[in-house]
């Protein structure tokens, strides 16, 4: 076994870390234009806790990088291409069903994840995972609640969500590639092995879909490229306006 | 001299639920005095997302200002992760007290399965009247600490702490 060098530490942190940083930006999209007062509250509150978990896993990334860059700097002052998320969490919300296909998407993937990483070799990304573990299994019963109501509920929604995930499923094959980096770290005992995150990924996913009448779409194209910083168009348009204050006004605060 | 630094810091209260301190929250973990006179307070976050943490931050240092150490240092750590059971006994009575209803243990949340898609029914007694006919309203309240819940006695809506 190779020994792990920094560059493939600060490349697993950043893709957890802007996982859940674009996650929480998307979300935050939805404050004032939610369906309902409570599910303001409820989205805004899950982009809080993502983007709690970014601020930690960010600032160990820069950390671990040492080149003297913190939390801002790899947040705000980045360009696309140096992002390492997932094309999953930068898909547009479109509606309120792709909104919560994402959440489950996502949130199906990252209890497994942080609760793998609870028992991290490292030491740090293990307490960050211990915390984020609890907020995320709020997440996923919040993602499965509203997709028994939504895919179990009148034709018109079941009708939406079906096409929510159906439109959303490809990106779940990169959520859940087992590529080099992953598989690497994996093996060292840092990170989570991805052959184990897809078992229980699927068997949260797939009863959850069956018992919202929902059909489990085929396996097939598959896009990805997020963690080598290839994006869709639409990551662009979010930095664009996620970073333009700190861009034109550095070190602003509130 | 040592102790009424603890003291300081442990009367703070917590900046959105201003009937607790934080050392009844379970957020304070630890006051060091140092012979210097310099203090190191360590705190942890409810919720990795916390926004009070700043307030907090800034609060310890003017109440160990006033108490006569200008030279602190709040340090953050995640671990042990918090949880609802921190709240102390005290705690809890005067949440009730203010008309928040206190967490359940946090139990089937640790545990680490999946959560169940059904929700727990775990019967929150309603802090106004102590009716046990309660229903949630929304999982999601003012804090990301809290739900909202209604009584079906006495018809007023309350905050819950969420276990966690």
């Amino acid at each position: 076994m190779s020994e792990l060098t920094s560059d493939q530490l600060f490349d697993y942190l950043l893709r957890l870390g802007d996982d859940a940083l674009i996650a929480a930006q998307r979300l935050g999209e939805w404050y004032a234009s939610s369906p309902e007062m409570e599910e303001d509250v409820a989205l805004a509150n899950l982009a809080l806790d993502q983007l709690g978990a970014a601020r930690a896993l960010l600032t160990y990334a820069g950390e671990v990088e040492g080149a003297g860059r913190d939390e801002d700097a790899l947040a705000y002052l980045r360009a696309d291409r140096e992002f390492r998320n997932c094309l999953l969490v930068e898909l547009p919300n479109e509606n309120f069903a792709v909104t919560i296909a994402k959440l489950l998407f996502l949130s199906a993937y990252q209890l497994p994840l942080y609760d793998a990483l609870v028992s991290s070799s490292d030491a740090r990304l293990a307490e960050i995972a211990a915390k984020a573990r609890k907020e995320s299994a709020y997440h996923l019963d919040h993602a499965a609640r509203w997709t028994l109501r939504l895919g179990d509920g009148t034709q018109e929604s079941h009708r939406r969500m079906q096409a929510a995930v159906d439109a959303v499923w490809p990106y779940v094959h990169e959520l859940l590639a087992a590529d080099e980096t992953a598989t690497r770290l994996a093996s060292s005992g840092l990170a989570a092995d991805p052959a184990e995150l897809r078992a229980a990924w699927l068997s949260t996913v797939e009863p959850l879909l069956a018992e919202a009448t929902l059909d489990r779409p085929a396996d097939g194209w598959a896009p990805e490229g997020g963690r080598v910083g290839r994006h869709t168009e639409h990551l662009s348009y979010l930095l664009g306006e996620m970073q333009v204050l700190h861009r034109a006004h550095p070190g602003a605060r509130w | 001299m040592t102790g009424d630094a603890r003291a300081a810091v442990a009367s703070v209260v917590d900046p959105e639920i201003r009937v607790v301190t934080i050392e009844e929250l379970g957020i304070l973990r630890d006051v060091r005095e140092e012979e210097s006179g310099r203090v190191t307070v360590t705190i942890t976050p409810t919720y990795s997302g916390c926004p009070a943490m700043d307030v907090i931050r800034a609060d310890i240092r003017t109440a160990l200002r006033v108490a006569g150490h200008p030279d602190a240092e709040v340090v953050t750590a995640l671990s042990p992760a918090w949880t609802t059971d921190n709240i102390s006994e005290s705690g809890r009575a005067k949440l009730a007290a203010a008309g928040i209803a206190p967490p359940g243990p946090a139990g089937p949340f640790l545990a680490g399965r999946r959560p169940s898609v059904v929700a727990l029914t775990l019967t929150v007694r309603c802090p106004r009247c102590g009716s046990p006919d309660t229903e949630e309203i929304s999982r999601f309240g003012s804090t990301a600490c809290k739900a909202l819940w209604r009584c079906r006695d006495c018809a007023e809506p309350f905050d819950h702490i969420k276990a966690l």
